[in-house]
């Protein structure tokens, strides 16, 4: 049951999911119309409180509110790495104060929404934590899927590169798990986390036994400066082994499709013809996530702001 | 402090040193226990009702972190003292990464001095086993020693260099004094800030495997054995750790150990809710760690609790979970958490007070774990029982950073008698000094 932050997708069921995803469905009719607009939030402040930079998630949050009608308010701290840490219940005492009816936070240490969402009236949308969740970017991969294969029942989902810092694969395997998909992980040993299988997955580090029979394949962006050298030897021979190119999807089903959160290293992660042309379906995917956020808003920020207990 | 008579009558004396568990009175004078034995006269002696209580040589905490000096905002030697005997602590054994570090004899001195002056609590310090805590150059164990030093440690960090810690034990014979580790591999660990496993992968946070202690215990156990110097790991968290003291004392290695009330009681789900008041290092376990813990515990491996009491004021944790600093305070929860063993028969209530007081004594050779006649009178009586409610704001502390606030906890102690003084009254509060 959905409780009042959208924090993670660990912490949602099936029902929550579909719920969301076919309210995302009619959100997508309304971003069809000639005004892309309906006052579902009229008279609501969304704050979008970003301690890292990401113009991308950033903004798809501030189409959607805007098509829902919410006064959609930037707010981002300083969080250059030489200023000191910053309370957390300092900026959430803050926050408070301008009274909000929800807010989108994204922060490079895992943990940071949770924090706020214990401090705040309103309700916390999680925009991405450190390797933790980025539950509306896993939300619409979904989306996008069903669009896809109008299913998720016996679907195979592979999540290939670097699991154990990536929070899209997390949030993506706590969510196509939950419909009822097979989830694959496939990396170099260095980059699959410890105990990752308890979460629900299958850990491989084979990518040829991975994606045979896959449906869907997720490609994982390279983090190049802090990764090389340290958790795989360097970027030829991650793009070698584990680099995705039309030769190696042959083992996946004929009809796969190819995801990537974006955005892209060609020729390293993903080949360079992959990237804008079937089976890949980026820029969907790019397209369907003001629907989802605005599945999204509509569901947590439509709500009277009390907090319960 | 000697000038008090006090009668604690009618409790129930546990008394490792002796194996003595039965009813009887303790006639304090002097300073000294002057007689033990049942239905004593008080004779004009103040008298502290002990019935339906444990009467218990005063706990000796092997591993504190005062503050002072150099960080009083987060804990001074007062009000550290003062959490230490509200805890039934009547002794602490203070780490060396103050501000200065006490890696010079005079700041061992300015301690001890304060601690005079301040505490309720006896303080033993522990001096730096190199300079600076920098893990290069040995410090001059001899003079620490001679100022009042019970151990040396570089607590907090970790002498990496194999080579520096090789001299370090061989050279601490010459003081006589243990040298404690604080094992953890920091290349192993990196920036490991959770136990790596199933929780540091669904919370996100950089593990830090077990593997980082174990690797660390072995290596610190073989040079122990190299060198025939005492070895004392603080705070051992890993089952794999535990089995590899287990196996080096079978063999005659000068090897004591410690575990913290937190890794015998919490295991790391504790930090899913990305709680930084259970940021610890080294960090809460898994469950089977969290087992081998309490197993080393109950069979003598691990011979001794503390606390690892560590004050971090509340701006301090309020922030990033990898930005806060670890450490917890414990001094005092540490009897109703530890007496979860004795509940579920782990440990027999002898037993729990000899990993209190006597072990911990003997490893830093002081007085103290005994309630013989004619040892200092540093007595702990316990309401094995009683229920309440901690609240860290109301405690002694000057800092609030424990896992444990807010929760029901059972059996509190309720008067601390130091070297024959009356320091802690449980519906008074601390009295001296
Ligand atoms: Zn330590």
């Amino acid at each position: 049951m959905m409780g009042r932050d959208l924090l993670g997708i660990e912490d949602l069921d099936r029902a929550d999911l579909e719920r969301i995803l076919e309210t995302a469905e009619r959100m997508q009719e309304v971003g069809r119309r000639d005004v892309k607009k309906v006052p579902t939030l009229r008279g609501r402040t969304l704050v979008n409180l970003f301690f890292e930079p990401s113009t991308r998630t950033r903004t798809s949050f501030e189409i959607a509110g805007k098509r829902l009608s919410a006064d959609v308010v930037n707010f981002s701290p300083s969080s250059s790495s030489l200023t000191k840490a910053e309370s957390i219940l300092d900026t959430a005492m803050t926050l408070d104060a301008m009274a909000p009816d929800a807010v989108v936070v994204r922060h490079k240490v895992a943990g940071v929404p949770k924090r706020i969402a214990d401090a705040l009236a309103a309700p916390v949308i999680n925009a991405g934590d450190g390797a933790h969740e980025h539950p509306t970017q896993a939300l619409l991969d979904c989306f996008t899927v069903k669009q896809e294969k109008g299913r998720f029942d016996g679907l195979t989902v592979t999540i290939i590169g670097d699991i154990t810092h990536s929070r899209v694969a997390r949030s993506n395997l706590y969510a196509f798990s939950k419909l009822g998909a097979e989830v694959r992980l496939a990396a170099p040993p260095t980059m699959l986390p410890a105990g990752v299988e308890s979460l629900g997955a299958k850990a491989y580090t084979s990518l040829r036994e991975a994606l045979e029979g896959a449906d869907v394949v997720m490609v994982l962006r390279i983090q190049q400066e802090r990764m090389e050298g340290c958790f795989f030897p360097s970027i030829r021979e991650y793009a070698a082994t584990f680099g995705i190119d039309r030769k190696k999807l042959r083992y996946a089903k004929d009809d796969v499709i190819v995801m990537h959160p974006g955005p892209v290293n060609r020729g390293v992660e993903i080949a360079h013809d992959l990237a804008d042309r079937r089976p890949s379906v980026i820029l969907d995917q790019v397209r369907n996530g003001v629907a989802v956020r605005m599945a999204v808003l509509y569901q947590f920020a439509g709500r009277p702001a009390t907090r319960e207990g | 402090m000697a000038g008090q008579r006090l009668l604690i009558r009618g409790g129930r004396v546990l008394d490792p040193s002796t194996r003595r568990d039965e009813i009887a009175d303790v006639l304090v004078e002097g300073g000294r226990i002057a007689a033990l034995g049942p239905n004593l006269p008080a004779d004009g002696a103040a008298v502290v009702d002990a019935a339906g209580c444990w009467v218990a040589p005063g706990f000796v905490d092997l591993h504190v972190h005062l503050r002072e000096p150099g960080q009083e905002y987060k804990e001074d030697i007062a009000s550290g003292g003062r959490c230490a005997v509200a805890g039934g602590f009547t002794a602490v054994v203070c780490m060396a990464n103050t501000q200065p570090v006490n890696d010079d004899p005079s700041v061992t001195e300015y301690i001890l001095d304060r601690a005079r002056q301040e505490s309720p609590a006896r303080v033993y310090p522990v001096g730096a086993a190199t300079r600076g805590l920098a893990g290069e150059v040995m410090t001059e164990m001899v003079a620490l020693v001679d100022a009042g030093c019970v151990a040396l440690s570089d607590d907090g960090k970790t002498i990496m260099d194999s080579g520096v810690m090789r001299r370090v034990l061989e050279y601490s014979q010459l003081a006589r004094v243990p040298i404690i580790t604080h094992a953890e591999d920091r290349t192993l660990v990196r920036e490991g800030v959770v136990n790596e496993g199933p929780v540091s992968t669904r919370l996100g946070l950089p593990g830090n495997p077990a593997t980082a202690e174990v690797v660390h215990v072995a290596r610190d156990i073989m040079l122990a054995e190299l060198t025939g110097a005492h070895l004392h790991v603080g705070h051992v968290s890993t089952a794999g750790a535990i089995d590899w003291i287990r196996a080096a004392r079978e063999r005659g290695v000068h090897v004591t150990a410690e575990v913290t009330p937190h890794h015998l009681a919490l295991t790391d789900e504790a930090t899913l809710g990305y709680d930084t008041n259970t940021k610890m290092a080294p960090p809460l376990r898994s469950q089977s760690d969290v087992d081998a813990c309490r197993a080393g515990l109950a069979d003598g491996t691990i011979d001794a609790i503390a606390t690892d009491h560590a004050p971090h004021a509340v701006h301090e944790k309020d922030v990033e979970f990898t930005a806060a600093p670890p450490g917890v305070i414990g001094l005092e929860t540490a009897v109703p958490v530890t007496l979860d063993l004795v509940r579920k028969q782990e440990l027999t209530p002898l037993e729990w007070v000899r990993r209190l007081s006597t072990n911990p004594a003997r490893i830093i050779h002081r007085p103290g774990g005994s309630l013989e006649v004619g040892a200092p009178a540093d007595v702990v009586v316990i309401d094995p029982e009683r229920r309440w409610i901690y609240d860290p704001a109301k405690g002694w502390s000057k800092s609030r950073n424990s896992p444990w606030a807010g929760q029901e906890m059972i059996g509190r102690p309720i008067a601390t008698v130091v070297g024959g003084a009356l320091v802690y009254d449980v519906e008074r509060g601390v009295l001296l000094p």
